[in-house]
């Protein structure tokens, strides 16, 4: 994987809460270089920050101090309104509870961050059959969320991240509510993504199992990144 | 998609939205009917027209004028017809039993009066007949009688037994007449009277008056109390609207306390549907953050919750204004004949439609607030 050919690139973040007069110093000094096609598991215990920085590189928060460059383009620079339209092109977000919309069907669900580009009602059919025969779903299209298993409604929020060909797949605990063996099949479906597809995934999991199957991982602690760089797979 | 959305929110939940919609339908079913009482109320103001004057005794109705004074009203510049009468206060069978009755001078009455439809044959019946009477469509209805009944009523400010034979039913030419009135020949009266208690014969309890031009009633008015000034019955003229706005005012009171209770109800309503939108989005605040973290804009957001909140009041407003109209027969049968005129005009539909959105807007407006400013991390942070 060439380095300089960074996707994501983090420049001295800090990010702070204030709650009351107390301030809580949740990112310190952060720079992280993520490479185009790499597969990045955040590890760390609760409450370290892991999302927090997540947030920041998917454009969901705004950080105190830094920059932030996803793509050649510093989200940190953009306003609320464009990150929300910078979201919708450049992001795919995989939830620890999968959050699809309840009255939406799975086939909905997945058309439904199209609805916001100017594809045609063909292409966007296209598009979301694609996105569901990926995550092998396209026999569920009219099932309501209510009416999959949870590893089955994984599936679909990944479908609904893809469906736009986005630039970077964040993902807070995927698998951080299901079973060993449904959080298998979506651990190795984001493998193919990542492998097949060479799409750039950043991966929180506090699980050491999962985080194994990215291929590689950093470690946070209290706000600051451990420079433990490692590459756990061949 | 977003209407697809916030359509399938709206009947999320199924028994608050039902119960919601049987509220919102309530309230404008009340609201409609309140306002068509008031309606009723001010039928006859509604009714008047601007071409007519009233004169009456200026000490009060009580009082009556000189017949004498006919020819000189007649005189007065831009008076056209003039029609006189007395309120006669007869009862039919049951004193209980109320409805206007007046005696009248017919030829002058009918022509100053073109928005009471008579069959040509039966209004010169009447006008031969000096016991004839005529009836509105709704009375004869009421007492069952038909053209050529003999009806005997009983005086109460003109003693005795008074009979009369209907010789003409009238209807109204639009919904705002009163089809409930009684009228019969002057003379009749007067020449009873002749006989029977001269001192008060030839004595007129109001003239009507018909004027050339609307804009000349202020000064016509005017000439003719003139004309009376300093005599032994001086007069007040003024415009049919202002004489019926004379007996509407004295229940203002109650019609302020009326509006009151319908303004109190539609707010009652909209803190119900508020409400309502309330429990619902903070029950979804995830999904919203959902949306927004896949790039719907706060405005996207608003638009499905105000349209939500629109979708349950419009349908609410909807069973509300259909019902209003079985409602208010109902109403109107068991108020009896209260209100001669108890018609819901277009004026409460539209009404009930500004209320209904007004609702559905300013339900959906707080809580579409509080969606587009949550935060997409806290609102993320509260799943689970
Ligand atoms: N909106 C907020 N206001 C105040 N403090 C916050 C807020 N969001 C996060 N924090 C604090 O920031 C710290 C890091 O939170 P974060 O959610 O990033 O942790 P995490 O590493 O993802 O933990 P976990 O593994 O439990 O998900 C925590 O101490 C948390 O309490
Ligand atoms: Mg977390």
């Amino acid at each position: 994987m060439n380095m300089n050919d960074s996707i994501v690139s983090i420049q001295n973040v800090t990010k702070t809460y204030k709650r009351g007069s107390e301030v809580i110093h949740v990112l310190e000094n952060i720079s992280l270089d993520i490479g185009q096609g790499e597969y990045l598991a955040l590890m760390g215990p609760s409450g370290s920050g892991k999302s927090t920085l997540l947030n920041l590189i998917a454009g969901l928060d705004q950080a105190d101090s830094g920059s932030i460059e996803v793509g050649g383009i510093d989200i940190t620079a953009l306003s609320e309104s464009e990150l929300a339209r910078w979201r919708a092109g450049n992001v795919g977000f995989i939830f620890q509870f999968y959050n699809l919309i309840p009255v939406l069907t799975a086939y909905e669900n997945v058309e439904l961050p199209l609805i916001l580009t100017s594809l045609s009602g063909h292409e966007r059919k296209e598009h979301v059959y694609t996105a569901l025969k990926v995550v092998n779903m396209e026999d569920r299209l009219r099932h309501y969320p209510s009416q999959l298993s949870g590893g089955q409604q994984q599936r679909v929020a990944i479908a609904r991240a893809i469906v736009t060909d986005p630039t970077i797949l964040v993902a807070d605990e995927p698998t951080g509510d299901l079973d060993r063996a449904s959080a298998e099949n979506v651990l190795e479906l984001m493998d193919r993504l990542n492998r097949d597809m060479g799409k750039t995934i950043i991966m929180v999991t506090h699980d050491p199992w999962a985080g194994n199957k990215a291929h590689n991982m950093r470690h946070l602690d209290k706000g600051v990144l451990s420079n433990d760089y490692q590459d756990s797979h061949s | 998609m977003i209407i697809r959305i916030l359509i399938r929110n709206a009947f999320r939940h199924k028994l608050r939205s039902i119960l919601t919609i049987t509220g919102i339908a309530i309230a404008i079913l009340a609201y409609g009917l309140l306002h068509t009482v008031i309606d009723a109320w001010y039928a006859g103001v509604a009714a008047s027209s601007a071409n007519r004057l009233v004169t009456r005794n200026s000490i009060s109705l009580v009082f009556r004028l000189p017949l004498s004074y006919r020819e000189k009203i007649r005189s007065v510049d831009g008076v056209e017809i003039v029609s006189y009468g007395n309120w006669f206060g007869g009862y039919y069978r049951d004193e209980k039993d109320f409805f206007a009755n007046f005696a009248v001078e017919p030829v002058s009455y009918l022509n100053l009066y073109p928005e009471y439809k008579i069959a040509e044959r039966e209004k010169t019946s009447f006008l031969k007949n000096r016991k004839g009477c005529i009836a509105g469509k709704k009375l004869t209805e009421r007492f069952g009688w038909e053209v050529g009944d003999s009806i005997t009523l009983t005086g109460t400010i003109y003693p005795g037994k008074w009979e009369f034979v209907l010789s003409a039913v009238y209807k109204g030419k639009h919904k705002n007449v009163d089809e409930t009135m009684f009228f019969f020949h002057w003379d009749y009266l007067n020449e009873t009277l002749k006989k029977e208690r001269p001192f008060s014969a030839d004595n007129v309890g109001f003239y009507m008056i018909g004027i050339d031009k609307p804009e000349n009633a202020a000064s016509i008015a005017e000439a003719i109390d003139t004309t009376f000034k300093n005599s032994l019955a001086e007069t007040l003229t003024e415009t049919e609207k202002a004489f019926q706005l004379g007996f509407v005012a004295m229940s203002e009171t109650i019609l302020k306390a009326i509006q009151l209770v319908s303004f109190v109800i539609i707010v009652i309503i909209l803190v119900v549907v508020a409400n309502t939108m309330v429990m619902s989005v903070r029950e979804r605040t995830a999904e919203y953050a959902v949306l927004k973290t896949i790039g719907f804009s706060g405005g996207h957001i608003a638009a499905l919750i105000i349209g939500e909140s629109m979708t349950i009041t419009l349908i609410g407003g909807v069973f509300g204004i259909l019902a209003t109209y079985p409602a208010a027969t109902v109403f109107s049968n068991a108020v009896g004949d209260y209100f001669p005129v108890f018609n819901i005009t277009k004026g409460t539909i539209l009404m009930d439609a500004a209320v209904t959105v007004i609702v559905g807007l300013s339900a959906g407006v707080v809580p579409a607030w509080g969606a587009m400013s949550i935060r997409i991390a806290e609102g993320l942070r509260r799943i689970g």
